[in-house]
């Protein structure tokens, strides 16, 4: 009862919000409208306030849930700090995954526990990957809860086993590869510090710096735009979209690489999720 | 012999050395990784992947390759670059607004049909009057009058558009020409929303 009535808060002042954007992009306000952003941002720091905190509620269920050919929870599932363990795990991923034999990104690892560890059919979980009305997604809610118990921890990716290497070195390419109708890459937009598309402020994602650390610890975040609570893995579709390419396999070797690389850059960054997007 | 050895080890140093050059050649597992990420597209998508030269010297240097390969692109480039056949490259500045404000077409789920624009305002400020403009590119505000709405210029403004990279080797703008993204007529109509005296653009 209580979250129902913070979501229809929330949901109120998020239409005030827009409607006080959409006053104040005249004049001089385009600033203020930064300003207005950042104290909505704050306020929305509160659990009680940001509804991809619901996501984070929902997420934990999940982890305990025993299901499966096996019936069991994914408590014994490791992603990377030893089985279980949840603190840490999200700022030192994507790695190699030595069982596995591959790198992998907290979805593409809890994919692969879902499937060996509970036995459970990921076709379907993977078929509805990215919520919608109506319709919640494990794959959301389970990062969601897990990113949240990373928080205030560091970003630290060693690239120490040859793996992380080869990853990120795809990654960078890909990050860098120009093609399609309109020869973009992701460095078109996101290859230099302090420009913007249209209003939007664009972070540059291809070197350390303050830009790309606060886009990459603040992912997932809840898109007010979309009433959803987003991945990165979601997050590139629309990038790919504007490339005028289709949209990557979900929980692809693709969308890992470039996440190793973009994370990379954001090494030191302490992560604070969820985040929140327009 | 001796001379031939010598030269062939000048020959082979040479090579060596330009292709040291490359800073950032594609890694091993690349093309595999972009086929088995990128599976599901409408009929046709696949191409979109294959680059062509400069698509793929620009990406292999970071956008910033050596002066010789600069040339050698802007060169091939600028062979693309088609003027119109009756000489007049000022079209209709109204229809040109509608061209510079429109991020549509060549996206995923665009309607069949779907009339392409140049979403020219995502990276540059055009009319001075419009804040919502991105500054990935420069600002273009006054851009005719600036010019005293030189003829010269305009037929310049006009090939800038049709292929950026005949000017500026690994340009962040598409060769909105050259890859049949705008037609003709629709450059003319953005080249006029620059150059028309009447036009926005040009008002204080």
């Amino acid at each position: 009862m209580r979250t129902k009535s913070i979501v229809i808060a929330t949901m109120a002042a998020f239409s005030l919000f827009a409607g006080m954007a959409a006053f104040t992009l005249k004049g001089s306000a385009a600033e203020n409208n930064e300003k207005e952003v950042e104290r909505y941002r704050q306020m929305l720091d509160d659990p009680f306030a940001n509804p991809g905190f619901l996501n984070v509620e929902r997420g934990e269920q999940l982890w305990h849930l025993k299901r499966g050919t096996k019936n069991v929870s994914l408590e014994s599932c490791d992603l990377g700090e030893g089985p279980g363990i949840l603190k840490g795990a999200y700022a030192h991923l994507p790695r190699y995954f030595a069982d596995a034999g591959k790198v992998m990104d907290l979805e593409q690892r809890l994919l692969w526990c879902m499937d060996k560890v509970q036995g459970l059919d990921i076709k379907p979980i993977m078929a509805k990957a990215f919520a919608k009305p109506g319709q919640t997604s494990d794959m959301e809610d389970l990062v969601a809860f897990i990113a949240n118990k990373s928080n205030g921890v560091k970003i630290s990716l060693p690239l120490s086993n040859p793996k992380e290497k080869e990853a990120y070195a795809i990654g960078e390419a890909l990050f860098f590869r120009r093609s399609s109708l309109m020869d973009f890459s992701c460095a078109t937009c996101h290859g230099q510090e302090g420009k913007r598309i249209r209003l939007q402020n664009l972070p540059d994602l291809a070197t350390p710096n303050p830009t790309a650390i606060a886009t990459m610890v603040s992912h997932p975040a809840y898109r007010a735009s979309e009433s959803e609570l987003r991945t990165m893995q979601n997050r590139l579709d629309g990038c790919y979209k504007q490339m005028r390419l289709p949209a990557p396999n979900y929980a692809s070797d693709a969308n890992t690489d470039l996440i190793l690389y973009m994370t990379k850059q954001a090494e030191g960054g302490a992560i604070h999720t969820p985040g929140m997007k327009r | 012999m001796k001379k031939f050895v010598i030269a062939s080890l000048v020959t082979l140093i040479a090579g060596a050395a330009s292709a040291q050059e490359v800073k950032h050649p594609d890694p091993a597992g690349l093309d595999e990784v972009i086929k088995s990420s990128f599976s599901k597209m409408p009929k046709g998508w696949e191409s979109r992947f294959v680059q062509d030269e400069t698509q793929h010297i620009c990406s292999v240097y970071h956008d910033n390759p050596p002066s010789a390969e600069m040339d050698k692109i802007q060169k091939a480039e600028t062979a693309k670059i088609k003027l119109p056949a009756d000489g007049k490259v000022i079209g209709d500045w109204k229809a040109g607004e509608k061209i510079a404000y429109s991020g549509k077409g060549g996206r995923i789920k665009d309607k069949p049909g779907t009339v392409n624009g140049g979403n020219c305002y995502a990276c540059h400020q055009i009319d001075p009057k419009e804040i919502t403009y991105g500054t990935l590119g420069p600002s273009l505000a006054g851009y005719g009058r600036i010019r005293n709405y030189s003829a010269e210029d305009a037929k310049t403004a006009f090939t800038k558009i049709y292929d950026s990279k005949a000017t500026v080797a690994c340009s962040a703008m598409p060769r909105f020409g050259a890859s049949g993204f705008l037609s003709e007529q629709q450059i003319k109509d953005v080249v006029a929303y620059l150059f028309d005296p009447a036009s926005p653009v040009n008002k204080k």
